[in-house]
């Protein structure tokens, strides 16, 4: 049983919310004057698209077990699934979205005639994630990953006099481009040897048919240069550095934790209910023949090294993080290679903890380039001292998180992706991922280093907060130091939330 | 002459479709000029089209493949309006779309 195109609308109002909101935004942008509203209609969109998935999530889950006790967990002829792990991403691609909408008003390079457009953009990339995190059709995985790439590659240029913008623009589209025509070439040899596009199907095909093994992998191998690029992993890394430089800082930070977890829910979707098979004590078998945790455990090996190292030597703020969020992709991969309940649980929470802290890092580079114009290591020289205490003690909060430190969020969520990998006894990728925190340890504190031992020069300014942004920081870094000492409800929602629609 | 038609099978056309999509990484990866890797790009995206297609006619038995491939055509025309947009406002920034002379972000 699957539900047709009208009965699904009944399931679907947090994308009609978001939808509504983005034509509310085109509209008023039309007949408007004031340009400074438009962010606020955006952000009440944005919250009210959280409001309606959490209640989707909280309230209405007895409904949706009702569906799928009833195997109607399908929408729209079996197009996306409605299911925990969908709500999952909804909640946390929403929060992004009313993040980022968010620090956008207090943006200095975002305000401006076009800021409308913005909007508009931003909150139609918010929709294609929310579709990302509940495709169950590799046409439909397509669609949405594309409709993201193509809003993200505007927002990137948005600034239309600024070189860097428009180069960052010209490297993502290029980039993005091979990476998904990469992509369907894979997915076409996938359709060829099942002859479905359906996640169910497809999986069905395979444990059935034993397809020939080395078109299959090759097939996934072209396939994960689509996904691979949305996370940023290497070896479709190199859009990264150069697209979180040029674009400005909110897209980047809505990039970096937006359009990062929209990629893993893609990927956790179709390498784990479409490739594998949910065994006995939440392990997971791959279908037989097709060793894609060992490839990935390379990658995310390798992601993770290249990330750390590569940061090192960084002294623009923004490409620091941008190598650092490529090391991340790296840690959350180490929870997909162990094949199991909790691996995925960690996978979840940690993509919840890294929006918080990531997002927070951004927040303090636009108050910096706000007040100085300068995104580099020596805009934050002595920051403490000149007025800006506030947000030098928020990214001394965040970064020490990045690095995993205790009592942080950062720090329960590396320990859950490493008990998941230990457990699956891959010790040599616990080793890897240790030592690797522990260089990432040297660029975070020297960051923070500058930030409060250096002494100010006299040449620049005060650093002023204004309210916006203020609160923002002030919410994500008590945030991080609560989840840091109580977890329980986040790591509670992302347990219930790793169970698939399944179909039956 | 028929005999010679009707030998064609799926293998011909996955063939051509491996030739085009090779022939459009190549062009991705040595072209300069922006538009041309834009056309490698557009190359690459009909090779999986020729897939789809074949592999709908003789394997799969019904009409995903062809739908699939209306959908790559119609993303296709996006991506290239959005590509030719940027483009045009590096050709204003840059006064070129060499993709060699664009390279302000280093590091």
């Amino acid at each position: 049983m699957n539900l047709g195109s009208i009965e699904s609308l009944a399931y679907l109002y947090p994308e009609g919310i978001l939808l509504l909101s983005i034509l509310a935004v085109f509209l008023v942008d039309l007949c408007v004057d004031d340009k400074e509203r438009l962010g606020n209609i955006a952000l009440v969109g944005a919250a009210l698209a959280l409001v309606f998935t959490s209640g989707l999530s909280f309230f209405d889950i007895r409904l949706i077990e009702g569906l799928q006790g009833a195997g109607e967990g399908w929408l729209f002829h079996r197009m996306i699934a409605l299911d925990s792990f969908a709500i999952f991403f909804k909640v946390i691609l929403s929060l992004s979205l009313v993040g980022v909408v968010w620090m956008s008003l207090g943006s200095r390079e975002i305000n401006g005639p076009n800021q409308g457009e913005y909007y508009g953009i931003l909150l139609a990339s918010g929709l294609g994630m929310f579709f990302m995190a509940s495709a169950t059709n590799l046409l439909l995985a397509y669609l949405s990953l594309e409709f993201v790439s193509l809003t993200s590659y505007v927002l990137t240029g948005y600034l239309t006099h600024n070189r860097r913008s428009g180069e960052a623009a010209l490297k993502y589209l290029i980039y993005g481009g091979v990476a998904s025509g990469t992509m369907i070439y894979g997915m076409s040899w996938i359709f060829g040897l099942t002859g479905s596009l359906d996640y169910t199907e497809i999986n069905a095909a395979l444990l059935q048919n034993a397809p020939d093994q080395l078109t299959l992998f090759i097939a996934l191998v072209l396939m994960l240069a689509g996904f691979g690029y949305k996370i940023a992993a290497v070896p479709f890394h190199m859009w990264a550095p150069d697209v979180y430089h040029g674009a400005p800082i909110p897209v980047t930070a809505f990039l970096s934790v937006g359009s990062k977890a929209a990629g893993f829910a893609l990927l956790m979707r179709f390498f784990y209910p479409a490739l594998s098979q949910s065994g006995d004590a939440g392990m997971w078998q791959f279908v037989p023949g097709v060793e894609w945790p060992q490839l990935m455990l390379i990658v995310a090996m390798v992601t993770m090294t290249l990330g750390n190292l590569a940061a090192l030597n960084q002294y623009n703020v923004k490409r620091l993080l941008a190598y650092s969020s490529i090391a991340h992709a790296g840690y959350i991969l180490m929870g997909f290679v162990v094949l199991s309940d909790e691996g995925l649980r960690a996978m979840l929470f940690y993509i919840v903890v890294y929006y918080l802290m990531n997002l927070g890092a951004f927040i303090v580079v636009m108050v910096v380039a706000n007040n100085t114009g300068r995104e580099d290591l020596e805009g934050f020289r002595g920051l403490a001292w000149r007025g800006g205490a506030l947000p030098a003690a928020a990214m001394a909060i965040f970064l020490f998180s990045l690095t995993g430190l205790p009592p942080l969020a950062g720090f329960i969520g590396k320990f859950y992706l490493f008990a998941a990998v230990v457990k699956g006894q891959f010790y040599w990728l616990a080793v890897v991922g240790i030592l690797n925190s522990v260089v990432s340890l040297y660029y975070y504190a020297r960051i923070v280093k500058t930030m409060f031992l250096d002494q100010p020069s006299d040449s620049e300014g005060e650093v002023t907060l204004d309210p916006h942004n203020g609160s923002l920081l002030a919410i994500l870094s008590v945030a991080t130091v609560i989840l840091g000492v109580y977890w329980a409800p986040v790591f509670d929602f992302a347990d219930r939330s790793t169970r698939f629609f399944l179909g039956s | 002459m028929d005999g010679l038609l009707l030998d064609i099978g799926l293998r011909h056309f996955l063939f051509v479709s491996l030739i085009v999509f090779v022939l459009g990484l190549y062009c991705v990866l040595t072209r300069k000029n922006a538009i041309g890797i834009l056309l490698g790009v557009e190359l690459i995206l009909n090779s999986a089209n020729i897939n789809y297609i074949a592999f709908s006619h003789f394997s799969s038995g019904n009409y995903d493949g062809q739908v699939f491939a209306i959908f790559v055509i119609m993303l296709a025309a996006a991506e290239a309006v959005i590509g030719l947009a940027i483009v045009l406002g590096i050709y204003q920034n840059f006064s070129s779309i060499d993709i060699e002379a664009v390279d302000s972000l280093q590091g």
